[in-house]
């Protein structure tokens, strides 16, 4: 799989770009046997950088519904951690204002 | 008919799949695991990583320093890179209580065979030039202790132990132990009964509702504990620095998060796997305080997971009086992770009726029975 240049020749499609994840990773992965999102997750780190899965996620789903052919249950949901987005510690150590 | 298997796993956890591996190893593949979410989704895949062999008792001591030699071979055993870094374990001691127990553990360990040394508030800063001082009054160092990611750890016993023939199957729920007498029978799962005799609870902190299915009570508890992981940056703190003082501990890994968490003292036991704002606000305040120039880093990411705690902090291991060959592999208090390589190792001799290499008897849990606890005063987190 994968995406060709005007040439035939291959290109990189890069799927995570905070941890720099390609197409061709997902895809040697799953050949490994990693088959669920938590566990890619782990393995490859995707959707673990700053931005936490914003856009990679949904495209890791579809890679994986397209590569194993199944439905959303079997290759779960990672869990929405919080913060939404990222917070420094200056913020979050500040004082309150009550 | 029913299947049938010569020893049943349950929990598919580090120490799950790690024994399993092990018994494998020993050319006994007879052996299903059971996990009811995915390989690693308890406190295997949810831990700070720490490997430490600075510890208070004994047990504890011993157990970490053989599993730390053992993880410094693992990753060519299993041919798998876990980024295993002893950049050393900086505990900091903030009153005078704390000086006089570090000295303590200090001499133990040394006796056991451990480099650990007590140093001065200036030399914990030369370890780390970034450290406020200004309330330390004292510290321990070991250069051997370090981090590792665990994740690949779990999934390297499982690829090897899978390879060699163990079953393991994710998304099973364990449902009963039957027992007939003494005797363990079977084992029913939602997806059908394992008959066999043999049954490892390795269900973390799960595994009080295991034992209970065998008609065993264990005064193992999970308690909720939350951490956290910054965005990656330049490498500049090589040890993990932990205080027992603040419940804190934080580390930067390899890939140059830092990652840490911080223990809430009014934590109630249960299966609480949420996130809180407590925690964020007491980890932000903590480590600021620790290091100033953490207060420019973003945090990207908490989550937690579940301590298996015990009432003196040191794992639960071996067989049980109530039932026959239902051998434990809980209790772990926090620091599972860093002890299962020779935990793991021992399990399986047991399992095989062969000598055991380390001698565990200590942490029956028929210690519990009235008997004055030698308590773990060395848990952070």
């Amino acid at each position: 799989m994968g995406c060709t240049g005007p040439e035939g020749e291959k290109m990189t499609v890069i799927v995570c770009r905070c941890e720099d994840i390609t197409e061709e990773d997902i895809l040697a992965a799953i050949e490994d046997g990693y088959c669920e999102i938590e566990i890619l997750k782990r393995h490859l780190r995707i959707g673990m950088g700053p931005c936490q899965g914003k856009t990679c996620i949904s495209l890791l789903e579809r890679i994986l519904k397209r590569e194993l052919g199944t439905s959303s249950d079997k290759i779960g949901r990672p869990t929405a951690r919080p913060p939404s987005r990222q917070v420094s510690f200056a913020i979050l150590a500040g004082d309150d204002h009550e | 008919m029913n299947e049938k298997a010569g020893v049943v796993i349950i929990g598919g956890g580090i120490n799950g799949v790690g024994i399993a591996y092990n018994l494998a190893k020993k050319g006994y593949t007879d052996v299903v695991v059971l996990e009811k979410d995915y390989l690693g989704s308890g406190a295997s895949g949810r831990n700070g990583g720490g490997i430490r062999q600075q510890w208070s008792t004994r047990e504890n001591i011993e157990l970490a320093i053989e599993s730390t030699k053992m993880f410094e071979k693992l990753h060519e055993e299993l041919d798998t890179e876990f980024e295993f870094i002893q950049g050393g374990y900086l505990v900091l001691a903030f009153t005078d209580e704390e000086i006089t127990q570090f000295k303590k553990n200090v001499k133990l360990q040394n006796e056991l065979g451990l480099n650990s040394v007590y140093i001065s508030p200036e030399e914990a800063k030369e370890i780390v030039p970034k450290l406020n001082i200004l309330k330390v009054k004292g510290a321990t160092f070991n250069g051997t202790d370090g981090i590792i990611y665990p994740f690949p750890v779990v999934y390297g016993y499982a690829r090897a132990a899978r390879k060699m023939g163990v079953d393991i199957r994710e998304h099973t729920t364990v449902t009963d132990i039957v027992t007939d007498g003494k005797e363990i029978t079977a084992v029913k799962t939602d997806k059908g009964i394992i008959e066999t005799d043999t049954v490892v609870n390795a269900a973390g902190g799960w595994s009080t509702e295991i034992a209970k299915m065998a008609g065993v009570e264990l005064p193992n508890r999970p308690y909720r504990h939350e951490i956290m992981v910054t965005e990656p940056f330049a490498h500049f703190l090589d040890p993990m620095i932990i205080s027992f003082h603040h419940g804190i501990y934080f580390n930067q890994a390899a890939h140059g998060n830092i990652v840490g968490g911080i223990g809430n003292p009014k934590e109630y036991p249960g299966i609480n796997q949420r996130a809180s704002l407590w925690f964020l606000r007491t980890m932000a305040k903590t480590l600021v305080e620790f290091i100033p120039n953490f207060s420019a880093v973003n945090m990207i990411r908490q989550w937690a997971g579940l301590y298996d705690t015990t009432p003196d902090a040191q794992p639960i291991l071996g067989e049980v009086p109530e039932v026959d060959r239902f051998f434990q592999v809980n209790g772990f208090s926090g620091h599972g992770f860093m002890v299962s390589p020779v935990v793991d190792k021992v399990t399986a001799e047991l399992i095989l009726g062969e000598t055991p290499s380390m001698n565990i008897d200590r942490l029956k849990v028929t210690r519990f029975e009235g008997m004055d606890l030698e308590k773990e005063y060395s848990v952070v987190g």
